[in-house]
């Protein structure tokens, strides 16, 4: 019986493949795609603001909202934060992924490995807590700053307008270290599989055409881990966009796109709003991408 | 070719250092090689794998740094120079074309990083995609390009730097024979007409014979001969010379003493054996042997024969088929026959 099963399907390799893919398309149409047209939907209704109810009608009044200047600011805040997390990632990642796919030997390389997928392994809630104990008014570092005399520092560091507050752990500065620590890892994997497929004859022959090493840096070997860092980016910047626990932990009073949404679909039930937000982050992805293949990220693919 | 000597080894030795779960020790990659190259030669270092050609070629580029000895370009120590301070450059065994720049920015490579202007890099792209035969090329990349043509790319890039000594790390593996077959002749059409010293590493003893000037056999880390393809071939000085340029039967001990009335060492060439036919009376010249024909395996162009001589051992005989079928060779299997050659065609060896 088995044995005239596989012969039948032997025999139909395109039944197979259709068999194959059936249920991830069926899960990308309905619950990816359902959920974005959901979502898009919902963004051309309105909310009655005279009876809370929604109104199930074509409009445009939604999104209009989103160009008031608070709102606005909202957005500008998200992806100025998420830009400069990706950044900062973006430059404390490439060295370690340089090192681990170019120097260190198999069982470093692994060790390594293992160090930066360690934190993917408990929970995310946890580990944004725990930074809490580091960041907090009594926490480590003004524990650490006390013991070395560094607190003049910081408490300077605190007065400065933006990156400053009450301390770190309400403030711009420390959201911004927590994202950096918690994306970190989805910087390093991407650009460290890039660095690793650029072979060593590359480097070598760049070097044997007169290239000093910087210039091989510029010339081959970023180039080619560019497409590494782009993907590496896709992850820290949308997750940035769109996270609302930080910016809720770590966060001053001022809102981000995430705790945007949060508010208009929780507390105050605006499921338009929220969801004309929503499609904000989708936009800005789609134009950064369209920057990025500009600079010629996807070129080596 | 001028008396300038474009490379010179002096005892240069390169030891790796081995550090596995149970070996743990030295390789000696390169033990202890002199040899010199002259301003203008085609000249190949050929040998199997692991016998240190690519590791000498390595050196001279400067990916590699020989752990005791010099290496000389023209006279000036570069043993501890970096890759890119050498007037030296290389085409690879995989070429290693930048795929993110077309084959124009490819080939303009160093005269950039030289900055050289660009209306002379492109001037000098054109030239030389002239040279290698891929006219107009320029603005494709290398993903669209065959083998054959990436091979030709790897060879402008290198040659637009009009360096002092081209390196060739077997650049012609990688392409089916007919191809290679052509590239052999291109190649030393090429090197004739830039007048550059080209250094071919290679394991394929036919391309080396087809295309050097001289030839260095590598065995094992040492350099076992030195010569001219003719040399090579027709005097082989050690056994490992003899039995891996071409094919050869090694003679010694009692058989060779039958034979030449000496214990001495000897090969001779399969083709330089007539397998019938004997001229006897010219047997002051000639060395004779009786055999049985154990096997005859017919090629086309020429029919190889295994001869059990007697006494013991195996001789391979070639003769080409100018006048007889593959009917005709067959009919040998199994027969006696006494086998001849001159004199001065064996190679002893000694000792």
């Amino acid at each position: 019986m088995l044995n005239r099963i596989s012969t039948y399907l032997y025999l139909r390799p395109k039944l197979v493949l259709a068999l194959l893919l059936l249920p991830p398309l069926i899960w990308f149409l309905v619950v990816y795609i359902g959920s974005l047209i959901t979502l898009l939907i919902n963004s051309f209704f309105s909310l009655d603001s005279f009876t809370g109810q929604i109104v199930r009608e074509f409009t445009l009044k939604t999104y209009a909202k989103l160009f008031d200047k608070a709102n606005l600011e909202i957005f500008g805040r998200t992806t100025l934060m998420a830009a400069v997390v990706t950044i900062a990632c973006a430059l404390l990642a490439f060295p370690l992924s340089y090192y681990m796919a170019r120097f260190a030997s198999p069982r470093v390389k692994t060790f390594l490995y293992l160090a930066v997928t360690l934190p993917l392994w408990s929970s995310y809630v946890v580990r944004v807590y725990s930074w809490k104990l580091i960041l907090a008014q009594e926490g480590i570092v003004s524990w650490f700053a006390n013991l070395t005399q560094l607190d003049g520092i910081l408490a300077w560091y605190l007065k400065l307008p933006v990156v400053g507050g009450s301390s770190l752990a309400i403030s711009y500065t420390g959201v911004f270290l927590v994202f950096v620590y918690i994306w970190l890892p989805y910087m390093i994997i991407p650009i460290q599989t890039a660095l690793e497929r650029v072979p060593k004859s590359l480097i070598e022959a760049s070097g044997d055409l007169g290239a000093k090493p910087p210039q091989t840096f510029w010339n081959v070997i970023l180039p080619l881990a560019f497409p590494g860092v782009i993907a590496g980016s896709i992850f820290t910047f949308s997750l940035t966009l769109g996270d609302f626990i930080v910016p809720q932990l770590f966060g001053k009073s001022a809102y981000t796109i995430g705790r945007a949404v949060l508010t208009f679909q929780g507390t105050s039930n605006n499921i338009p709003l929220a969801a004309a937000f929503t499609m904000g982050p989708i936009l800005i992805m789609m134009v950064y991408l369209l920057i990025a293949r500009r600079l010629g990220a996807f070129d080596a693919l | 070719m001028s008396e300038k000597t474009a490379i010179e080894f002096k005892n240069v030795s390169r030891i790796f250092s081995v550090a596995h779960k149970d070996i743990s020790g030295e390789v000696r990659a390169v033990d202890d090689v002199s040899l010199k190259i002259e301003d203008g030669e085609f000249f190949s270092l050929l040998g199997p794998s692991g016998s240190g050609k690519t590791t000498s070629l390595r050196m001279i580029a400067g990916f590699d740094r020989p752990t005791s000895g010099q290496i000389l370009l023209y006279g000036q120590d570069v043993s501890n120079l970096p890759p890119y301070e050498r007037d030296v450059n290389t085409v690879f065994q995989d070429y290693a074309l930048f795929p993110h720049m077309t084959v124009g920015d490819n080939i303009a490579y160093g005269l950039m990083i030289k900055k050289v202007a660009k209306d002379e890099r492109n001037q000098r792209v054109d030239e030389t995609l002239d040279l290698v035969r891929l006219t107009g090329f320029a603005d494709r990349k290398p993903s669209q390009l065959s083998g054959g043509q990436r091979q030709r790319v790897a060879l402008a890039r290198a040659l637009i730097n009009h360096p002092k000594v081209l390196l060739l790390d077997e650049p012609l593996g990688a392409l089916d024979l007919k191809l290679r077959q052509q590239m052999q002749v291109e190649l030393k059409a090429i090197q004739q007409r830039v007048g550059i010293t080209f250094i071919f590493v290679t394991h394929d003893q036919e391309e080396a014979l087809t295309m050097s000037d001289r030839i260095a056999v590598f065995n094992a880390g040492k350099i076992e001969q030195v010569g001219s393809p003719a040399e090579i071939y027709e005097h082989p000085q050690t056994q490992f010379v003899a039995g891996f340029v071409g094919v050869s039967n090694l003679i010694s001990g009692d058989v060779a003493k039958r034979i030449t009335g000496s214990e001495e060492k000897f090969t001779i060439r399969p083709e330089k054996i007539h397998l019938t036919g004997a001229d006897e009376k010219a047997a002051g010249d000639m060395y004779f042997a009786n055999g049985k024909v154990r096997d005859v395996i017919y090629l086309g162009l020429y029919t190889r024969y295994l001869v059990e001589l007697e006494g013991g051992g195996d001789l391979v005989v070639v003769e080409q088929n100018l006048k007889s079928t593959s009917m005709d060779v067959m009919k040998a299997k199994g027969q006696q026959t006494r086998l001849s050659w001159k004199k001065e065609h064996i190679n002893r060896l000694g000792g």
